[in-house]
């Protein structure tokens, strides 16, 4: 079986698929020449505990039926079509890779827009990222367009004391621009209320605890009157948001919060440097009824404006999945509109022209089976449930693609195209180099932030 | 594979149960001091533990099953709490695995694992709606 892409969507379902059929034997490809998707790319480098589930992905990958090739990007490098006739299945978990876009004006040409994707992966050493060398010092004040988790680990990094972050894996470079950041006063903005927004109160938690950092209270009738009788987990958040920060504003380095219910309508240029990010505007929001305090409830616009003055704005309203080349002559149409592959919620491969019906062999999980939302608890049930289809399928006999040899076949065709994979083993020397780079400076690790210095390793 | 445990002395051990989601129940006879992820790894139940058992994940979510046993514990501090809040099938005796630790007043514990699959919905994911 070919599993596309090393996050934790391919790892949990190589697991439970290589624990539930005997023989069962995993080729992982992955377009990096590191493993681990979102967990090294993605996940604060402050919350190293998180980055814990690699100890697992470690074992899978121990195993002799168990194969990594790295450096190779399904689709582009190889082609899609040419591990057909390799496999009984291919499972795709390629994750998301693109950020979904605001569309308004002003955002594609003024400087000091980032997307928070871009920024995250900046900070975690993404090399395609390395050079994003953001602006955090042409003003005070930060607006961030979003509040999701993505978002809050956005602001965390802005306002956390940069000596805080040393001791992490965070890259160099960030560290050195952020501790030249004069950001002092960071908005989160989103479109809808406290009662409907997306982030968890871990995060929040984290963020009104910092040192030396003060939030703006929340205007207590966006809160429903009798907060007490709600369910615990809405009840707990609003007590938490409610109650807010212990640092005073007036012992405060810096400031944030959390503005509700307002949609940005254009980024607007500085009349003094016209190619320069001067302010935002953003159309007010109303939550519509029945309950306004449903986590449901959607929000229409008003036609009130507000407009916030500021030099640096992120964006951050979500990762967004594409098609992989190919895919369309494995019968596999992409659904552009929710970004994810037609399946059956189990991760059995439908098509979407013929009413529906499963494709032989062709299974999908994590983002880009369910769309990019979800921690990695969820990610993992998630595969968990593809692997058992899969398990299931190959028990009841149902038909699967009739390739063999995997990885052994196809090695001749990755030469022939003068593709460098990297195996298991490999990564393995990059990552003792990483650490022992860290190790110098009493750090975790030192990751590699571009691919010519990973592959260099190897040499 | 996984980290073995110490076992009991004679003539301390204490007992638990833990019952899969298949309604099927394991005992054990564990020291003091052994929390509930440890015990279950080391017995190959399943029970993921994707942090190691650093109250960052919620894959290691039990069920208590006599509110008189979970009065006994001691109460899940804010981080525990805000973990379970991601919990699926959270109930009143839910606990995270790893900070549960074997002591006397709690022989002959029994939890349940919850099923760890579900049937997925685009919307039933409670940490992570779209912003
Ligand atoms: C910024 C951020 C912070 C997060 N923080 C947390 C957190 O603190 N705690 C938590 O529990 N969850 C967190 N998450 C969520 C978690 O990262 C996801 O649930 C999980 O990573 C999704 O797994 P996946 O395998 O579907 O995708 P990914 O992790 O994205 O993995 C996909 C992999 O496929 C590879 N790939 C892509 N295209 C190809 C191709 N053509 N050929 C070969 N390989 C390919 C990619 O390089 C990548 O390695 C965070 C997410 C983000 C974005
Ligand atoms: S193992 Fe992660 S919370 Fe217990």
């Amino acid at each position: 079986m070919a599993v596309i892409g090393s996050g934790p969507a391919g790892f949990y379902t190589a697991y439970k698929v290589m624990s539930s059929i005997e023989n069962a034997i995993i080729d992982m490809y992955e377009c990096m020449p590191v493993p681990f998707g979102l967990v090294r790319f993605g996940v604060a480098p402050d919350h190293p505990e998180v980055k814990n589930c690699q100890d697992k992905f470690e074992e899978v990958a121990s195993s002799p039926r168990f194969n990594f090739i790295g450096n190779v990007a399904v689709g582009k490098d190889l082609p899609l079509a040419n591990l057909r006739p390799h496999y009984n299945a291919i499972v795709f978990a390629y994750g998301a890779t693109k950020d979904r876009k605001l569309g308004i004006s002003g955002e594609d040409n003024l400087k000091g827009i980032y997307s928070a994707r871009d920024f995250v992966g900046w900070y975690n050493g993404l090399p395609e990222h390395e050079a994003l060398a953001p602006d955090l010092e042409s003003g005070e004040e930060a607006v961030i367009i979003g509040q999701g988790n993505v978002a809050l680990d956005v602001a965390r990094t802005l306002l956390s004391d940069v000596n805080s972050l040393r001791k992490t894996d965070m890259t160099d470079y960030a560290l050195d621009s952020l501790s030249k950041s004069r950001v002092k006063r960071l908005r989160v903005v989103g479109r809808r209320g406290p009662m409907q927004a997306s982030f968890t109160i871990k995060e929040v938690r984290e963020l009104l605890n910092l040192p030396s950092v003060s939030f703006e209270p929340i205007d207590p009738a966006l809160f429903p009157p009798n907060a007490a009788k709600l369910p615990r987990t809405p009840k707990r958040l609003t007590q938490l948001l409610a109650k807010g920060s212990s640092t005073p504003a007036s012992q405060a380095r810096k400031s944030w919060s959390l503005d509700f219910l307002l949609s940005p309508r254009s980024f607007n240029a500085s009349s003094a440097t016209p190619s320069n990010l001067s302010s935002l505007t953003f159309l007010k929001n109303k939550v519509n009824g029945p309950d306004v305090f449903d986590s449901w409830a959607t929000v229409s616009p008003t036609t009130s404006e507000e407009l916030y003055p500021t030099s640096l704005a992120f964006r951050s309203i979500g990762y967004k999945s594409e098609a992989i080349n190919g895919m369309k002559d494995l019968g596999i149409d992409f659904d552009e509109c929710r970004g994810i592959i037609p399946n059956d919620l189990h991760g059995r491969i439908t098509s979407l022209s013929e009413d529906g019906t499963g494709i032989p062999g062709l299974y999908c999980s994590g983002w880009v089976k369910r769309g990019p939302a979800g921690v990695i608890a969820n990610t993992m049930e998630d595969a968990f449930d593809t692997a058992e289809s899969i398990a299931k399928d190959w028990e009841n006999k149902e038909p699967f693609m009739s390739g063999t040899n995997g990885w052994d076949a196809l090695q001749e065709d990755a030469a022939a195209r003068h593709l460098k994979p990297v195996s298991w083993e490999n990564w393995k020397k990059i990552d003792v180099a990483e650490k022992g780079r860290g190790k110098a400076k009493g750090r975790e690790r030192e990751k590699f932030t571009s691919i010519p210095d990973m592959l260099e390793m190897l040499d | 594979m996984h980290g073995h445990l110490t076992p009991p002395k004679p003539g301390e051990e204490l007992n638990v149960t833990f019952v899969d989601k298949e309604g099927e129940e394991h005992n054990f006879q564990v020291a003091h001091g052994d929390n509930l992820l440890d015990i279950a790894q080391s017995e190959e139940l399943e029970m993921e533990g994707a942090c190691g058992g650093s109250c960052a994940c919620s894959t290691c979510h039990v069920i208590v099953e006599s509110d008189e046993m979970y009065e006994k514990m001691d109460e899940p501090d804010d981080d525990e709490n805000d973990m379970l809040d991601l919990a699926f099938g959270l109930t009143e005796t839910s606990r995270l695995g790893c900070q549960v630790k074997m002591n006397k007043a709690l022989n002959g514990l029994r939890v349940k694992l919850p099923s760890m699959t579900r049937n997925l919905q685009a919307s039933d994911f409670s940490g992570a709606k779209k912003s």
